[in-house]
């Protein structure tokens, strides 16, 4: 990334977020589609954004499997190869958090969707080198939900 | 030995090719950032209550907010004061999910206060800061005759998060915490004890006149909730310390022995293990995976099931997980800390769990390294 790419990022990131002024470590979106669709809507926001979907953990089927009483439940992980791969070489510390992840669940007729900011991995993770990927990966999950929000 | 460290220390695996440009591109981005900050927190853009409403509360407190997960922000009978909703928003409930949003700008909060307002309708009531008084004592055993039973003998609240298994489905709401520090700065005397003279339409919350207490009564349960202040934290307001948000131990063994010591681990501490990939399975082409990074995913049902009845958020760091990392010749098992997770979901009925998580990760860890 040239250096003038990494300004440009930052001057956008430093609008964007002064903009939406976000302020806690966790986010929930309610979306009136039902899980089905949601899940779906889910999978392409995330795909449209540039990541990948690495795996959906169908929480409900293990539990169910076991007996346990369960609605709908599923966390979809969710990354790019190669930056999980150079944040994973440089910053091991950050490797049980990744792939970043959404958790998914039936709330009635309508979904749930939540997750941790990632601006919020900051607190975590202050290394000064981190905070403009974070910055940028919470950019993405906010737009990534707003988009399933706002699916029809 | 299991160890909880910060691995940022870690500095002989950190890239940093050359600190020179490096420090001049960060010092352009700080200057960068202090003039889009300096720019931007003029009010160039007139802020949208709505759309921060849908951002940050939509999802809890319902499109109208009428409630469903958090409270009900209106009430028909117009009874909630903007002032109580604007120190909500600041002050949250510790421990009971509803966060602080200190960060949002008071014009922020201004804007989110006059859409709430605007879904009601009507001019908001106010109330003096007048303080109630009242008999303490008799306002104990009214408090645990007609509130104890929702909002527990200690006001600390009704249990559970508010979503899909966690309360029963036939309340519209979660009773809340009044022993709670954010509660007791937001509400003033005179607005609880107008809660409790005319009650919430739409809630179980009655009037408790209409129920037969006297005003006199009422003032006693006012002065009561309001002595909270003065006793030891409720149980249901305590938000887990801060700590490593990594728990983390070297390995004496290779990779493959301390995956397999790992996976023997987990059954022998009632765990079922789930399964085994890389770090980087679904991202990559098969058969192009990194060999040195390997998630041991697993599970305790029970454990499982009990976690999402109290807080259904915690499914995003569930299954459990050990990765096993190999990285200059030294092989580490690492874990997210579910401790200092705990914190981050501000819900004091998951600490306990959380704490019994970290203690098991640390065993499993310790009986891999045996």
């Amino acid at each position: 990334m040239n250096i003038f790419f990494r300004v440009f990022l930052s001057f956008f990131i430093c609008f964007s977020l002064s903009t939406s002024a976000n302020a806690d470590e966790m986010i929930m979106v309610r979306s009136d589609r039902d899980f089905a669709e949601t899940m779906n809507a889910l999978q392409d926001a995330i795909d449209h954004h540039g990541y990948k979907v690495s795996k959906v953990q169908r929480v409900d089927v293990g539990l169910e499997a076991k007996g346990y009483k369960t609605d709908k439940y599923r966390v979809v992980f969710y990354g790019k190869a190669d930056e999980i791969a150079s944040l994973a070489k440089n910053y091991p510390q950050l490797i049980p958090f990744l792939p970043l992840s959404v958790a998914i669940f039936a709330e009635g007729d309508q979904t749930m969707l939540t997750t941790i900011r990632p601006r919020s991995f900051k607190a975590l993770f202050p290394d000064a080198a981190l905070q403009t990927t974070f910055a940028l990966w919470d950019h993405d999950l906010v737009s990534i939900l707003e988009d399933v929000r706002q699916s029809h | 030995m299991t160890s909880n460290s910060d691995l940022s220390a870690c500095s002989s695996v950190q890239a940093n090719p050359k600190p020179g440009m490096f420090k001049s591109v960060m010092n352009i981005q700080l200057f960068v950032f202090g003039l889009a900050s300096a720019f931007f927190a003029t009010p160039l853009l007139a802020v949208d209550g709505a759309a921060l409403y849908v951002q940050y509360c939509n999802a809890c407190h319902g499109e109208r907010s009428g409630g469903g997960i958090g409270v009900p922000l209106t009430s028909p009978q117009n009874l909630i004061p903007d002032d109580y909703v604007r120190k909500t928003i600041r002050n949250g409930r510790p421990g009971r999910v509803m966060p602080a949003f200190a960060a949002l700008t008071d014009e922020d909060v201004d804007a989110i206060v006059k859409h709430v307002q605007s879904l009601h309708g009507g001019k908001p009531p106010s109330y003096a800061n007048t303080p109630v008084k009242g008999n303490l004592k008799h306002g104990k055993d009214l408090f645990a005759q007609h509130c104890a039973a929702c909002h527990g003998d200690n006001g600390q609240g009704g249990e559970g998060t508010g979503v899909t298994l966690s309360r029963p489905r036939n309340l519209p709401i979660m009773a809340p915490a009044l022993h709670n520090p954010g509660f007791l700065a937001s509400a003033n005397d005179q607005f609880i004890k107008t809660m409790l003279m005319q009650g919430i339409q739409g809630t179980p919350m009655i009037s408790f006149l209409k129920a037969g207490l006297k005003e006199k009564d009422i003032d006693d349960i006012v002065a009561f909730i309001r002595h909270f202040e003065k006793e030891p934290i409720s149980r249901t307001a305590i938000i887990a310390d801060k700590v490593d948000p990594i728990i983390s131990a070297d390995s004496p063994y290779d990779l493959q022995t301390t995956i397999d010591n790992v996976k023997q681990a987990v059954g022998l501490n009632n765990f079922v293990f789930i399964r085994e990939q890389t770090l980087d399975d679904g991202l990559v082409a098969s058969g192009k995976n990194d060999p040195h990074q390997h998630i041991i995913y697993f599970c305790n049902f029970n454990l499982l099931s009990e976690a999402l009845r109290t807080d259904p958020r915690v499914g995003l760091f569930l299954p459990c997980r050990i990765t096993v990392v190999e990285q200059n010749g030294k092989v580490r098992m690492m874990a997210a800390n579910p401790k200092r997770l705990s914190r981050l979901f501000n819900n004091s009925e998951l600490n306990r769990m959380c704490d019994q998580m970290t203690k098991m990760y640390r065993t499993i860890m310790d009986d891999a390294t045996l």
